[in-house]
């Protein structure tokens, strides 16, 4: 049991009349990697926002590491080690580039705000050189390792990685892997929300799939991915 | 019949014919504030500034004050639209309308304010429309034209703006601004055109606004402080981008505040406006007024 | 005041001044200006200084929650004119002098600001700045409508007979006084900015929601910046009894307390301790000058075109313009 570090029980959430989830069951162990996919408005960003505890009123419930996140905020949820990025990035435009680091390293308390903390989570995306910056003087792809760099500024034992690859190039997303990669390497639990299907079935050990808000699938990418229900509702679209 | 009953009765009249004052000043910035997102605190100085004016010309012509602020409005418009540019220009267009767009119309309403105490002087300005001092009387109520007659007028009109929203082709584009700008972009309109149509709309109403209030009471420069709370929660509580919420809350909003009055005394009045534009707010959740931040 | 610890904004610098250090700095300006005031010891020149430095504390004040937070409080008057009346009411009621009353000012306007934070804080920009200005309409009732402060018709405070040593007359004491609190609040306000606590309202400006996602308490945060905003306001209000002799509800609550407040910082730019400091000292000598030479309202038409100016030409205020565009 002590293995597994998320758990969803019947995570449901509904817009007014609309259901964007409903009934979700999921399990995650500590240190692997999974990925998540649907198709657009299946719900894998509601479910994302139910687990950051950005909509405070869901159905179910989530516990992490043994622990009930009911009626906890995001800051809370984020001091306790779950990381999420957000789908485009979204800098604090205010602040430069290591100011930026500096926000989770001194509010999350997991390690000290030191220049060399933040450098090193700098460097970690290869962002040191332009540590002085505004982030408005970023390229896309740098803006995507900002905000990834802030995100396990936190040290988080879990990170959710929503879409952060979408619209780079070839070679830029082979980065961003190699980072996550290096990541999941040092012990933090991934969950990969991308529609970029090769780097979905590179990275992950396991795959679920959402279709309108309802878990369809859930298990070995390979498996799952020539699952036909799986199939129609990514090319019946 | 029972004093306390006439009492009441006429404090409801007299709030429904003072919500339909409310109705009028609180229109246009259902239009700016609820279907563009525009934060237009200076609505309320537009219309004292119409008020103004009206009274100017009326002192000057004897013309019906109604019929002069319907007179005004095209110049109003012209002035809205011009507003919007620049509005548009400076701080939508860089993404900067949180605190530099909300100091801006604070600017324009302090401009529009210290221009008409420096132009027209601080004393009170009135203008009587030639039914002023009728009233009619209904068994034991009381209905005043100086207040039924702005209001009926007010009415007219926000059931014209809103056939024009429901019926015309610009009007639909202004209501689906308030719902999906991506959807205008796909029926190629230009969202900032409609925009421009609509602030100058809003403020070609406060125009009309301000022919109501000074046909219902003498106006001075800084008549419209005491809106501005108002018309703010009376537009949240009507929905925001919805013409008949809005004027349905206007009138419970004038019934409100004028039994309050008549049974407590009219020093209760702006603690009641405060009061309930809190009740709103915290009583409406969080999420559906994100997109103002 | 303002040249002399103007190199602490070089923000780009590696190494930037320490909190004591600053205050150090304040102090020692601070004690500067007020043996300049004594050099040169005019009554007319204490009485304008009094009235800058008191706009620098009301900026600077407004600037923790307008500026770093990125709240827009059009209340500014409100909290303003809650110290004036908090001079008034306990110095009636206790036959309390300036300075207590000043401590006494900071605790209604810091549980004034308090309150608004709790009631309004989980709202988002536009409509927290549209309650603050419905709570200044509202204080303004209670006070006219309060007859032990004198109501609408305003309430007389006489200054005591006694000039506290070494000040020759009550001008120079209140002027000292008010160096002192204008130091104090910059010192404050840089200490904020430069502090853990800056560094999460500056998230919080950009994005509420990755504030949050990165560990920021942004509710806590606020409230702090409320409170603490409000307390410093009302400082700013607690001498204005004592400078006229006399205050009524119209002009303590008289909207050119709110516009400069929000005129002052956003002229100067927001983003620095430096800025409303600068728009303050500006913006109130032109006023003052202008009074002097053209009429009282024309000076308030000024400060209302220079706002409007300043947020379309230059949205990072003077100290925008020249550290070039950020």
């Amino acid at each position: 049991m002590s293995d597994i570090v998320l758990r969803a029980d019947g995570v449901g959430k509904r817009f007014g009349g609309f259901t964007a989830l409903s009934g979700i069951n999921l399990e995650v162990r500590a240190g692997e990697r999974l990925g998540l996919i649907g198709p657009n408005g299946s719900g894998k960003s509601t479910f994302t926002n139910c687990l950051a505890g950005a909509f405070p009123s869901h159905d179910g419930g989530f516990t992490f590491k043994g622990e009930k996140l009911a009626g906890l905020k995001s800051h809370e949820r984020a001091r306790r080690g779950l990381a999420r990025t957000f789908q485009l990035p979204r800098p604090f435009r205010g602040l430069s580039v290591i100011d930026n680091i500096r926000v989770p390293l001194a509010y999350a308390g997991r390690e000290a705000a030191t220049d060399e903390a933040a450098m090193a989570c700098l460097e970690s995306v290869e962002l040191a050189g332009k540590a002085s910056r505004m982030p408005k003087e970023l390229t896309q792809v740098e803006l995507r390792r900002l905000e990834l760099a802030r995100a396990t500024a936190l040290k988080p034992d879990l990170l959710i990685a929503d879409e952060a690859m979408a619209g780079l190039s070839h070679t830029e997303v082979d980065q961003i892997l190699a980072l996550l990669f290096r990541l999941n390497e040092r012990g933090t639990t991934i969950i990969m929300i991308e529609h970029v299907m090769r780097a979905v079935t590179e990275f992950s050990q396991r795959i679920a799939v959402l279709v309108a808000g309802k878990k369809v699938a859930d298990g070995d990418p390979r498996a799952v991915l020539s699952m036909p229900e799986v199939e129609e509702a990514y090319l019946g679209r | 019949m029972d004093p306390d009953l006439v009492l009441l009765l006429n404090g409801i009249v007299s709030g429904l014919l003072l919500g339909g004052l409310y109705a009028a000043a609180a229109a246009g910035l259902s239009v700016s504030f609820g279907m563009l997102d525009v934060v237009n605190i200076a609505h309320p100085a537009f219309m004292v500034l119409g008020a103004m004016l009206v009274a100017l010309l009326w002192g000057a012509t004897g013309i019906d004050p109604l019929v002069l602020s319907i007179l005004l409005t095209p110049a109003f418009w012209a002035l809205g639209a011009a507003l919007y540019v620049a509005y548009h220009h400076f701080f939508e267009r860089r993404g900067d309308e949180a605190i530099q767009g909300l100091a801006f119309f604070f600017g324009v309403l302090f401009i529009i304010e210290v221009g008409l105490v420096l132009t027209l002087g601080p004393e009170q300005h009135f203008a009587d429309a030639s039914y002023a001092n009728t009233t009619i009387q209904l068994g034991e109520v009381d209905l005043p034209l100086r207040m039924l007659v702005p209001m009926l007028v007010s009415l007219l009109a926000i059931g014209g703006l809103s056939l024009f929203l429901r019926r015309t082709f610009m009007g639909r584009a202004i209501a689906a601004v308030a719902q999906d700008r991506e959807a205008l972009r796909l029926l190629a309109i230009d969202p900032v055109r409609v925009k421009r149509l609509a602030f100058g709309i809003s403020i070609a109403l406060a125009a009309l606004a301000g022919g109501a209030l000074v046909v219902v009471q003498p106006v001075d420069a800084t008549s419209g402080h005491v809106f501005i709370g108002r018309v703010f929660a009376i537009v949240i509580m009507g929905g925001l981008s919805s013409l008949g919420g809005c004027v349905l809350a206007a009138l419970a909003f004038g019934v409100v505040e004028n039994v309050t009055a008549t049974f407590y005394g009219p020093s209760w009045s702006p603690a009641v406006a405060f009061g309930c534009l809190l009740l709103v707010l915290a009583v409406r959740p969080q999420g559906l007024f994100g997109r103002a931040a | 005041m303002s040249d002399a610890t103007l190199p602490g904004v070089t923000l780009t610098a590696p190494r930037r001044m320490g909190h004591a250090a600053f205050w150090l700095a304040a102090a020692a300006v601070g004690l500067a200006v007020i043996l300049a005031l004594r050099g040169i010891g005019s009554e007319y020149v204490y009485f304008v200084s009094t009235i800058v430095l008191q706009y620098v504390v009301l900026a600077t004040a407004w600037n923790i929650l307008g500026g770093y937070a990125g709240y827009v409080n059009f209340g500014a008057a409100a909290f303003f004119a809650a110290g004036a009346y908090a001079t008034v009411a306990f110095g009636k009621a206790m036959g309390l002098g300036l300075l207590p009353c000043i401590g006494l000012a900071a605790v209604v306007g810091g549980a004034l600001g308090f309150g608004t934070g709790v009631l309004t804080l989980r709202l988002r920009g536009a409509y927290f700045a549209i309650a603050t200005l419905c709570l200044s309409v509202v204080l303004q009732t209670i006070v006219v409508n309060w007859s032990y402060v004198g109501g609408s018709r305003g309430a007389y405070v006489l200054r005591p007979r006694d000039v506290p040593w070494p000040f020759e007359t009550y001008s120079g004491f209140l002027c000292a006084v008010l160096v002192v609190l204008a130091a104090a609040s910059v010192a404050i306000a840089r200490t904020i900015e430069t502090s853990r606590l800056g560094l999460g309202l500056a998230a919080l400006r950009d994005d509420e929601q990755a504030a949050e996602a990165t560990g920021v308490p942004t509710l806590r945060l606020k409230l702090v910046a409320t409170t603490v905003s409000g307390a410093m306001m009302a400082v700013a209000g607690a001498p204005l009894p004592f400078i006229g002799s006399y205050v009524e509800p119209g002009s303590a609550f008289g909207l050119s307390y709110a516009v400069n407040a929000i005129a002052m910082p956003l002229i100067g730019g927001t983003s620095s301790w430096a800025g409303p400091l600068i728009g303050a000292v500006l913006l109130s000598s032109l006023q003052q000058a202008a009074t002097v030479t053209i009429s009282s309202a024309a000076n308030l038409l000024i400060v209302g075109v220079l706002l409007v100016v300043f947020v379309c030409a230059a949205p990072h205020g003077i100290i925008g313009l020249f550290r070039g565009r950020r």
